[in-house]
């Protein structure tokens, strides 16, 4: 069952990705980089790891793609129509390089052992009350600082796309 | 409680997140339009944190997941500040194609 679950969803996920790049319309490429993300939330739930699984769902379909959505929208980008490259070289290229890395990348993977012992996969690890003594302990710095990088970014944001009177 | 490993091996989750990489690599290349560029990148980071997801999973270590939380929280900057500068370049060149920045080659 869980098996079935799993190659539905990554299907779910390369389809999605793959019409994210292709599609003309750039509406298209954003709803179904949500339908990818979803999957990805479904495939997160999956390994245990509830606290991710959700926080990708608020942040990445909720706030993310929000974004891109409002921005098509305010800049009307769903009636422009040539958005892949014109050199059918580079456009070739492309293509070549992407099924190249796939690939070589693969075929490495596949041909590796990897090195590590399998820990305790308990449905633990994954829960909030973990995740949230880990922040707040070992990883306390680090919090502190990316929310002061949150707010450079929210002043930087505001003071680049304000109309100069 | 059995754990998702006894069923899938460890290498079809690093196979899903190569191909969503390389997806999203390609993506990169080809398209001219800036938001898709973007939307590809999102794609590539995407995989970066299902293949640290799989793996703090399988080795029941939670650092994997905190870390994939400070990688959300980095994109989600990286977003507003990308899409920021994205509609400064719509306002002055009235244009979201890479090509209309070829001047910064120079």
């Amino acid at each position: 069952m869980d098996q079935v679950i799993f190659y539905i969803l990554s299907t779910i996920a390369i389809i999605g990705a793959l019409s994210t790049v292709v599609s003309r319309n750039a509406m298209y490429s954003v709803l179904s980089l949500v339908l990818t993300f979803f999957a990805l939330a479904g495939i997160y739930l999956q390994l245990n790891a509830e606290f991710v699984a959700i926080v990708h769902i608020i942040v990445y379909a909720g706030a993310i793609m929000v974004l891109f959505l409002f921005v098509v929208m305010m800049l009307n980008l769903n009636t422009v129509t040539v958005t892949i490259r014109k050199n059918p070289l580079i456009k070739y290229l492309a293509v070549l390089m992407g099924i190249v890395m796939a690939a070589v990348l693969g075929f490495a993977s596949m041909n590796t052992a990897l090195p590590i012992a399998r820990g305790n996969t308990s449905a633990e690890v994954g829960t909030v009350k973990v995740l949230g003594k880990m922040l707040f302990n070992e990883y306390l710095l680090p919090f502190e600082l990316i929310s002061v990088l949150l707010i450079a970014t929210m002043v930087g944001v505001i003071v680049l796309t304000k109309k100069e009177e | 409680m059995e754990s998702i490993f006894d069923v899938i091996p460890l290498e079809h989750f690093v196979l899903l997140s190569l191909l969503l990489f390389c997806i999203g690599m390609a993506g990169v290349l080809l398209r001219r339009n800036m938001i898709v560029v973007f939307m590809s990148i999102e794609l590539m980071l995407n995989a970066v944190n299902l293949l640290a997801v799989a793996f703090s999973s399988y080795r029941g270590d939670p650092g994997g997941q905190v870390f994939v939380f400070f990688v959300m929280v980095v994109a989600a900057a990286e977003v507003a500040l990308g899409l920021g500068i994205l509609v400064m370049i719509y306002r002055n060149v009235k244009s979201v194609d890479i090509n209309a920045l070829h001047q910064l080659k120079w």
